[in-house]
């Protein structure tokens, strides 16, 4: 048995999987309508300090296949499937999910009614919640009181931070490139997704952990400075915002990716807001507005660009969630700089935005 | 870019009668796109063949012409409409190419009509094989390694170079008739010749065998602008090998890990993109189980019945887009009227998972080939919605109406290991029971799927299925562990299989709960109500109710099967429509995910569940509805009036009790002689003694039935004591404790009349006659309305007989009786208080909206308050004439001989101002070629060649030559018709099958005992006749009027089409 217990008191009774715990797991609750790509999910660090619910049904059908990871472990806090497949089947698989969340240290929880608990998340917005080992109305009142605060006090600390890697890494282009572009790579909790994309399309790659300052980054006199995506709110990252205006005043190629579009944004004083219960999936409609194309995309983010306090002077929105429109990517004119909040890498999802990868290239080739 | 203004009057084509390989989904297509363009105020002309569709109601288009859909008709229809677009890709495979033979020869162009949705040539690189392969090879996708012939001795050297064995494609057939899988140059041979004939162009693809890889769909749509979406992936959980027709499907695909998914995807979108296709369009792939390899087998650049399989597993509505994407808009300019807060331009989220299950017709055709492979042979199809894939699968099964409700199979239990491992090597219709059968024995993943292919992820699900039930036997207490209970629930087990499985009881009976199909996963809030069952507690349906209206349930038709087709859709869709218009609040309850009932915005409520006892009762459970509807169901809805009376619902209509008295034949006889109406006199029998007792006291020739079926299964006319004998020993050896009936058959006309009773008066819309004597089922022959040989005295008597026997039976709504009039005397064979076949398209000829009608009368309206009157209508000025259409090139070994069990799967209808007229149209539209010259082959029974003399003879003057087995022919020249004998299979080695084969007849006639083993002469050569595709007629009387509308086929030449919306009545 296990159980998941919302700020809002709601409980809902399951049962565990992965690692036990002794005591609740608390996190932020929030579902991803992929139906694919549960493992770019679980090893995406973007969702560090989250407990994560899959809304397919269905989870782990194919098993785990290590070359599909977005980096080296979990960074989640918890997750929540319907049914986690006991017997998976995949000429790459090496193993069940539930078995891979044990040995990561992650508490799983399943057969629970998901639907049920995202109609709560979309009415009531990203929630706070626990999943727990043991019934919480069972507990002593004082404890369950605490535990409740606990959870509805609960953010995460400088998630960043902690999701990127700690040390400089360089990754090679992909052989057939003889020249390739010298890409600076900035960590906030990346997805191996954009690394791959870069040394695909003929860039090798220097990581850089997110702490690093401009300088540093720039003494390597990149062709061109990727900012990755990552967890946690977009606020709680000033003095990285600052570094990363300090680069754009270099005037060298830069592309943002999700929560680096947002840092972007920051550093030329746009801001940034909590959206209600965020974008995670692989089917959102992003609309180009120089275009007027439509693309469907991979997404997973909490907060967004309020795309209205954009100055201008230092560039525009051109594309925008067909949903509810919110700010998707900006081109700037002060820089010459853009970036999608959405994932063009994918990783999971759909790759009819890899473009975006070519129009980097592109910029820095012009600058060469 | 909005809407097209150019566009202002748009043909639509429809697919005409309903076949296997193009059946109801192609309805629900047609209606989604004529209403789609109609609402943006452009004007609609409609041609379609099929008289049991919505989309030829009269109010779906501004025009509609139920007419034959062959280019010289579609010409005079637009010479006359002057339309400036043609919409030919709702239509299936026949609106396709109807369109691209239209547009080949530059018709359209000299008359100014833009095809939409769709270029010629974009088309032509989806299919045609050459040219696809060169798209696939200039975008970089591989194609299943293959090449093109025209005739057999290259497909053997092809086939040398691939290496066997390989598959037959024959280019441009429907369903894929004519192909097959050869493993020998001989078999190759067979099939070749075959396939090339039937392909239009006389092109056939060979191409490697890669049976047993993963078949995976994706739907796909694209608008002018360039955008594309994904709609839907499916899996078949048959892999490469079975027809997608005939494959169990899931949706979404569920072993692709997201690599997989995505190459596949971005595969999907590159190719629409290259096409250019404005609209949906469906492409299959295969995909090798153990790397990334993989093949595109298949490109349908139009909607089809894997759209429809996933606009209702999605909620997206495919057919509607692509209607809208035609005249002009984009994706995101289509509101997304699921949510209504979204738009079109986005992938459905599904949080549930689909399962369709094909429903064959071999309980029909028991003699049938029940082997698959890649001719299709299901006639159509259920779908279920799960929360885990074994509830979908449970569902499925139960609601494809094969007796089943878990996969235990009858009769494998008593099978031997060797014969189960033996079995699961057949790719059969029930190869899915045998795997579970084989877990059962143990059998492991790894051995079954090498046998079978079948990916080790379904396997594990029918293992988890087994589990559940294993718990569940293993259970010794006197009731069910409550935990257990619902966790078998949650895989899809009735209770009442959980109660005979564990032998204990249930102490507390769970009530299903009902979620959202949304397309979103529940991201948005959905604003329309489309649900399907479960066992969570969370029940999504309840707030959609509206407590303070008055609610009715209408019960659905399920899978579409020989003897309850589309019709039945028609009605329930017809019934929902009438109630709404009343004010009611209606639900509906149906799992043929190709109908326009199951369609979101029919009724308030959907329930896309299947129609057993149990899921029904749920339902009511939720909807507490003040009454239900079965009527209209066909015997699916009819099945539960008994479960649904015992449980306190009130039937709206015809009550419990007067179906019972109709079929029941006691209480039918009794009812009969209290209204002075009599049947042709039947008896009782147990035995094969007591059964030639009444023989001799009926005389010949009898009609023999088991009396445990409905629908005319089983049934054979006898006219020697052999058969009886015969008959009798297969039905007992089948140790079914059941009568048979013995019927004196009567070889006379068969009329057939519905009818609307309000307790107190009848309202007759119309009298039908049928060309075929009594004994060819109903649903088989070809009727006219209205009646054209009956007297004025017989139809007083028919009128008559229906009011007396509508009032006795206590009808309230529509009442359907067949007739047969021998020797001037009316006699009733049966009687049905219950929408039959013939709605529709007596509904449509004399205007009466029978549906409409029997509602508001079963709901207390009296008929004298209704437009219509009372008694016989008044008779349209048009004459209509509905000829069956048959599946036979299908359906390997089955015998075409018309008889006593209906075979045909669809209908069409001519109608115009004179029977002759109506007969050659509705020929012409049912698929005869209708060839003025060559020669004709008679081989008949000698009782029927008095009958066939007259057609010998008009043939004859028309200039045929006329061949004849010895006795006919002999027969022939003693009465002075020159006939060239022919001798039988076995008689010689030119026979009557060579003959066929050598080209040299255009129509066969042939008449013969029912004997359905294939083994027969005459069986044989009239395969042959439907392999070669030469008309082969079965009765006496079809024949004749064959000959009549040959005869004048000259002056017919120039018929005019006629627009119904405009018929004066």
């Amino acid at each position: 048995m296990g159980y998941l217990l919302l700020a809002n008191e709601k409980i809902f009774k399951g049962s565990l999987c992965g690692a036990g715990a002794n005591r609740p797991v608390i996190g932020e609750l929030v579902f991803t309508t992929q139906m694919t790509g549960f493992l770019e999910t679980l090893t995406d660090p973007s969702y560090f300090g989250q407990i994560v619910l899959q809304t397919f049904p269905l989870v782990g059908n194919y098993g785990v296949i290590e070359e599909d990871f977005e980096s080296a472990g979990v960074h989640l806090s918890g997750y929540i499937a319907r049914e986690i497949c006991d017997e998976p089947s995949n000429f790459r698989s090496s193993g069940g999910v539930a078995e891979f969340l044990k040995k990561q240290g992650k508490i799983g929880l399943t057969g629970v009614d998901t639907r049920e608990i995202t109609k709560i998340i979309r009415e009531q917005g990203a929630i706070n919640a626990a999943v727990c080992p043991e019934d919480p109305r069972k507990l002593p009142e004082e404890e369950y009181a605490g535990l409740l605060k606990e959870i509805r006090e609960y953010s995460v600390d400088s998630p960043v931070l902690k999701a990127t890697s700690d040390k400089i890494e360089f990754f090679a282009a992909s052989a057939e490139y003889d020249k390739p572009f010298n890409v600076a790579f900035w960590d906030f909790g990346a997805k191996g997704g954009i690394i791959r994309s870069l040394t695909a399309r003929g860039c090798g790659v220097t990581s850089f952990p997110a702490g690093t300052g401009a300088e540093e980054l720039l003494r390597k006199n990149p062709d061109g400075i990727m900012l990755s995506n990552g967890p946690g709110d977009p606020k709680d990252n000033e003095p990285i915002v600052a570094e990363i205006k300090k680069a754009a005043a270099a005037k060298i190629p830069i592309f943002g990716i999700c929560l680096g579009h947002q840092l972007l944004a920051r550093a030329f004083g746009a801001g940034t807001e909590k959206l209600k219960y965020g974008h995670r999936g692989a089917n959102h409609p992003v609309a180009d507005l120089e275009t007027g194309r439509l693309y469907i995309t991979s997404q997973n983010h909490g907060y967004t660009v309020s795309g209205d306090t954009l100055s201008p002077k230092f560039g525009r929105v051109t594309m925008i969630n067909d949903h509810d429109g919110t700010c998707e990517g900006i081109t700037y004119s002060a820089a010459p700089a853009f970036s999608a909040q959405f994932h063009p890498e994918a990783c999971a999802g759909p790759r009819d935005t890899a473009f975006l990868f070519e129009k980097f290239i592109s910029l820095m080739k012009e600058k060469r | 870019m909005p809407l097209d203004t150019n566009i202002k009057k748009v043909l639509v084509i429809g697919s005409g009668p309903i076949i296997i390989g193009q059946a109801a989904e192609f309805d629900y297509a047609g209606t989604q796109a004529c209403r789609a363009i109609a609402e943006e105020g452009i004007k609609v002309i409609l041609v379609n063949s099929n008289p049991a569709t919505i989309m030829t109601d009269a109010h779906m288009a501004d025009c509609v012409y139920i007419e034959p859909l062959t280019a010289d008709v579609v010409k005079k229809i637009i010479e006359k409409e002057r339309p400036d677009s043609l919409l030919g890709t709702m239509g299936g495979q026949t609106g396709l190419n109807l369109s691209m033979e239209l547009a080949g020869e530059g018709y359209l162009d000299k008359m100014g009509v833009r095809l939409l949705g769709a270029d010629p040539v974009t088309i032509d690189m989806a299919e045609n094989r050459e040219s696809f392969k060169a798209m696939l090879l200039r975008l970089g996708k591989p194609a299943v390694p293959s090449g093109i012939v025209r005739d057999a001795g290259s497909a053997l050297k092809l086939a040398g170079e691939l290496g066997y064995p390989v598959i037959v494609r024959p280019a441009f057939t429907l369903g894929g008739s004519g192909g097959g899988i050869a493993d020998t140059p001989e078999k190759l041979a067979k099939i070749a010749a075959g396939g090339l004939r039937l392909s239009p162009i006389g092109q056939a693809l060979i191409e490697k065998d890669i049976s047993g890889w993963k078949e995976i769909e994706f739907e796909v749509m694209r608008d002018a602008a360039g955008n594309v979406i994904t709609v839907c992936s499916m899996e078949n959980f048959d892999p490469v090998g079975i027809h997608t027709g005939d494959s169990i499907v899931a949706a979404p695909a569920l072993t692709l890990a997201d690599k997989e998914y995505q190459m596949l995807r971005s595969a999907a979108l590159e190719i629409i993109t290259e096409l250019k296709i404005e609209g949906g369009c469906n492409i299959q792939f295969a995909l090798y189980p153990d790397s990334f390899d993989y093949a595109v087998i298949e490109v349908n650049p139009r909607v089809s019945r894997s759209s429809a399989l996933a606009s209702k597993a999605t909620g997206y509505p495919i057919a509607k887009v692509a209607a809208k994407i035609a005249v002009g808009y984009r994706l995101n300019e289509i509101r997304n009227s699921i949510t209504k807060k979204t738009n079109c331009c986005f992938e459905p989220a599904l949080d549930y998972v689909v399962v369709k299950m094909p429903k064959w017709p071999f309980d029909k055709f028991v003699y049938a080939d029940r082997r698959l492979g890649t001719q299709m042979k299901a006639t159509g199809e259920v779908m279920a919605i799960g929360s885990s894939f074994e509830e979908a699968l449970m569902k499925a099964v139960r609601g494809a109406e094969i007796s089943m409700t878990t996969l235990n199979m009858r009769g494998l239990a008593e099978k031997t290991d060797d014969e189960i491992r033996a079995l699961l090597k057949i790719k059969n219709d029930t190869r899915v029971f045998t795997v579970f059968e084989a877990l059962k024995r143990g059998v492991s993943y790894d051995e079954i799927y090498d046998i079978t292919r079948i990916d080790r992820y379904f396997l594990s699900k029918l293992g988890s299925l087994l589990k559940t039930e294993r718990r569940l036997a293993g259970v010794s207490e006197e009731y069910v562990p409550d935990e257990l209970y619902l966790s078998a629930k949650k895989h899809g087990y009735l209770d009442k299989d959980v109660e005979s499985i564990s032998g204990a009881k249930i102490r507390e009976k769970l009530h299903a709960a009902y979620k959202t199909v949304d397309t979103c996963a529940a991201e948005f809030k959905a604003a329309t109500p489309y649900f399907y069952g479960g066992y969570d507690s969370d029940n999504e349906a309840a707030e959609f109710i509206d407590r303070d209206k008055k609610r009715v349930v209408v019960f659905g038709s399920g899978p579409i099967r020989i003897g309850q087709g589309i019709e039945f859709d028609y009605s329930s869709v017809h019934c929902v429509w009438a109630l709404k218009k009343m004010g009611y609040d209606v639900a509906i309850v149906n799992n043929n995910p190709e109908t326009v009932s199951t369609d979101f915005d029919i009724s308030d409520r959907l329930y896309f569940d299947p129609l057993t006892e149990e899921d029904v009762a749920n339902v009511i459970n939720t909807e507490q509805p003040d009454a239900v509807v079965v009527a209209y169901g066909g015997q699916t809805a009819i099945k539960l009036t008994g479960f649904l009376h015992r449980s306190g619902a009130k039937i709206l209509g015809s009550s419990a009790e007067s179906i019972d008295l109709a079929e029941d034949r006691e209480k039918f006889d009794k009812v009969l002689a209290e209204c002075g109406i009599p049947r042709p006199k039947g008896l009782t029998v147990f035995t094969a003694k007591d059964a030639i007792k009444a023989v001799e006291e009926l005389g010949f020739p009898v009609l023999l039935r088991p009396s445990y079926v409905i629908g005319g299964q089983n049934m054979v006319v006898a006219y020697a004591m052999d058969t009886v004998k015969s008959y009798m020993e297969l039905i007992l050896s089948q140790n079914i404790e059941s009568p048979v009936l013995i019927d004196k058959y009567l070889p006379g006309i068969e009329a057939e009349v519905d009818a609307i009773c309000d307790g107190e008066d009848v309202l007759i819309p119309g009298i039908m006659e049928h060309i075929e004597r009594a004994g060819v089922h109903s649903g088989d022959s070809i009727a006219m309305y209205p009646a054209v040989t009956l007297s004025a005295e017989t139809v007083d008597t028919l009128v008559e007989y229906t009011r007396r026997l509508a009032l006795a039976l206590k009808s309230k709504g529509l009442l359907n009786v067949q007739y047969v009039i021998y020797d001037k005397k009316v006699y009733v064979i049966e009687a049905n208080p219950r929408a039959s076949r013939t709605v529709p398209y007596i509904s449509k000829v004399t205007g009466v909206p029978m549906v409409e009608a029997a509602t508001r009368v079963a709901l207390g309206e009296k008929l004298r308050d209704l437009p219509y009157g009372t008694g016989l209508y008044k008779k349209s000025k048009y004459v209509a004439v509905k000829v069956p259409v048959f599946s036979f090139e299908k359906l390997k070994g089955v015998d075409v001989l018309l008889g006593p069990e209906m075979k045909s799967t669809g209908e069409v209808l001519g109608i115009a101002e004179n029977i002759t007229d109506a007969l050659y149209k509705g020929l012409l539209a049912a698929g005869y070629k209708m060839e003025p010259e060559g020669g004709i082959l008679i081989t008949v029974l000698k009782a029927d060649r008095e009958g066939m003399l007259p057609v010998a003879r008009r043939f004859s003057e028309l200039g045929f030559k006329i061949y004849a087995t010895r006795g006919t022919a002999k027969f022939l020249e003693a009465n002075g018709v020159k006939a060239e004998a022919v001798a039988k299979i076995h008689q010689s080695e030119e026979n009557t099958l060579t003959l066929i084969q050598s080209g040299k007849v255009q129509y066969v006639f042939s008449t013969s005992e029912q004997h359905q083993e294939a083994y027969l002469d005459s069986i044989k050569m009239r395969r042959a006749a439907v392999e070669m595709s030469i008309p082969c007629l079965t009765s006496v009387d079809t024949a004749s009027i064959l000959t009549v509308c040959l005869k004048n086929r000259g002056e017919y030449q120039d018929f005019a089409p006629l627009d119904i919306t405009k018929m004066q009545r």
